[in-house]
């Protein structure tokens, strides 16, 4: 069941490096000098128990917040300096679905790829919702939908954003079996397009990538 | 800027939000002659002030929603790391924050400047003095509204930080109209409003997004 898009543009040397990162939180410090370095292809897994900071480290990942030291290298510039550039080549799906409750399934989905610089037709977001499995759905506001199809719907970003990084706090939380097996087909299709993937799960979940990382925060 | 359709799609599903904010500036601009008499004089002196301070706490009234309900449901994260500047999506929602708060009140104005017998020319003015005013109330909204983003009581909060950068805008709004009344030029006034209009709509939307950058974090 392959899904027809666009291939993500070249990111040939573009590699994604963390250097001797910490987090501190209150007068606690959650983690020091983690570092590693993914490349293109590369799938990275964020383990450790709760509160060990995997997702105050996925948000730094992203540029939300700032590590208390160290620095994140995009293609080996700080991410600081990139701004916008980097946002362009990234996808970030939080704890928070990110979707309005008073706006249908197909608004969400064509205002939050619009904000991520991707403006697709009608049709694009209707054959995107269809493979996540929403189809009959895309008219209804998200606040009649269960968690699951929430989940969906947010997830429906990363067929239509191609961008390099994929960030993913948790990904599978709330879904079905069957929606977990197309997550799982999508993230190998994406590694196998030289795409790289960041994620936190606490599922057993097998994706076959060129290279997988698991960074464990104690 | 399709954030601001956005906004503005998302004003017409909730349409209770932005009947609120008018009938309270309705009710509390009513309330004056009600309360005060039908003293034509003291009415027509007293109008100016009235309406601008209902408009100014109108605006306020809806402060707290413009960056909150993207707070809590995600969406916000998504504007800032969208590769669109930030700065530029502030100055959509503060626009469409003034296309559903601000120009309902600009329109009503002058209906409910008959109340306090105000002549037409005066009016006009009074209405024109809105029109450049409410979008400075919004942008300015912005910075208070990003900076007390996440707080408990930020309602509170945001109304001691913003009514007093509020102050410029009202006095020189309510001024113009005093001004026509008593027969003298109010183009000055209308050309400071429409300088902090400038000024604000520059500086307000970055204040605005770094202030969004340090809450989020």
């Amino acid at each position: 069941m392959r899904y027809n898009q666009r291939s993500i543009p070249s990111i040939d040397k573009t590699m994604l490096q963390g250097i001797n990162l910490a987090c501190v939180r209150g007068d606690r410090e959650l983690f020091r000098d983690v570092s590693f370095s993914l490349e293109a292809g590369g799938l990275m897994q964020v383990r450790g128990p709760n509160g060990s900071g995997k997702t105050s480290l996925l948000r730094m990942l992203c540029g939300l917040s700032n590590p208390a030291a160290g620095e994140i290298l995009w293609g080996g510039t700080s991410i600081r300096a990139l701004n916008g550039e980097y946002y362009g080549a990234m996808t970030y799906i939080g704890h928070l679905s990110g979707t309005k409750d008073d706006l249908t399934v197909i608004e969400n989905l064509r205002i939050s790829s619009a904000l991520a610089g991707f403006d697709i037709g009608t049709d694009q977001a209707k054959e995107a919702l269809g493979h996540i499995g929403l189809r009959g759905r895309e008219a209804l506001p998200v606040k009649v939908l269960s968690q699951g199809q929430r989940r969906r719907v947010a997830l429906a970003r990363l067929l239509v954003c191609k961008t390099p990084v994929w960030i993913l706090d948790e990904p599978l939380v709330a879904l079905d079996v069957a929606a977990v097996k197309l997550i799982q087909e999508l993230l190998e299709q994406h590694l196998r397009e030289g795409g790289m993937v960041v994620m936190t799960t606490h599922q057993e979940i097998d994706i076959t990538a060129t290279s997988t990382t698991q960074l464990h925060l104690a | 800027m399709w954030i601001i359709k956005r906004d503005l799609l998302l004003a017409v599903r909730r349409q209770a939000d932005v009947l609120t904010t008018l009938f309270f500036f309705i009710i509390v601009v009513s309330l004056f002659p009600l309360s005060v008499g039908p003293e034509m004089n003291m009415l027509r002196t007293m109008a100016p002030g009235v309406v601008w301070v209902a408009a100014l706490l109108a605006s306020m009234l809806s402060l707290g929603r413009m960056f909150s309900n993207d707070y809590l449901d995600g969406t916000l994260e998504q504007m800032l790391l969208s590769p669109q500047p930030l700065s530029l999506l502030v100055l959509g929602k503060a626009a469409a924050h003034w296309l559903v708060t601000g120009v309902p009140l600009v329109l009503m104005a002058p209906v409910l400047g008959i109340q306090y017998d105000l002549p037409g020319e005066a009016l006009l003015v009074l209405t024109a003095a809105l029109l450049l005013g409410t979008p400075v109330l919004s942008l300015i909204g912005a910075i208070g509204a990003a900076l007390t983003l996440g707080l408990r009581g930020g309602g509170v909060l945001v109304s001691l930080l913003v009514l007093p950068l509020y102050i410029p805008v009202l006095i020189f709004g309510a001024g113009a109209v005093e001004a026509n009344m008593s027969g003298m030029e109010f183009d000055a006034h209308l050309s400071l409003i429409g300088a902090f209009l400038l000024v604000s709509g520059v500086f307000a939307p970055w204040a605005a997004a770094s202030a969004l950058r340090v809450s989020l974090e």
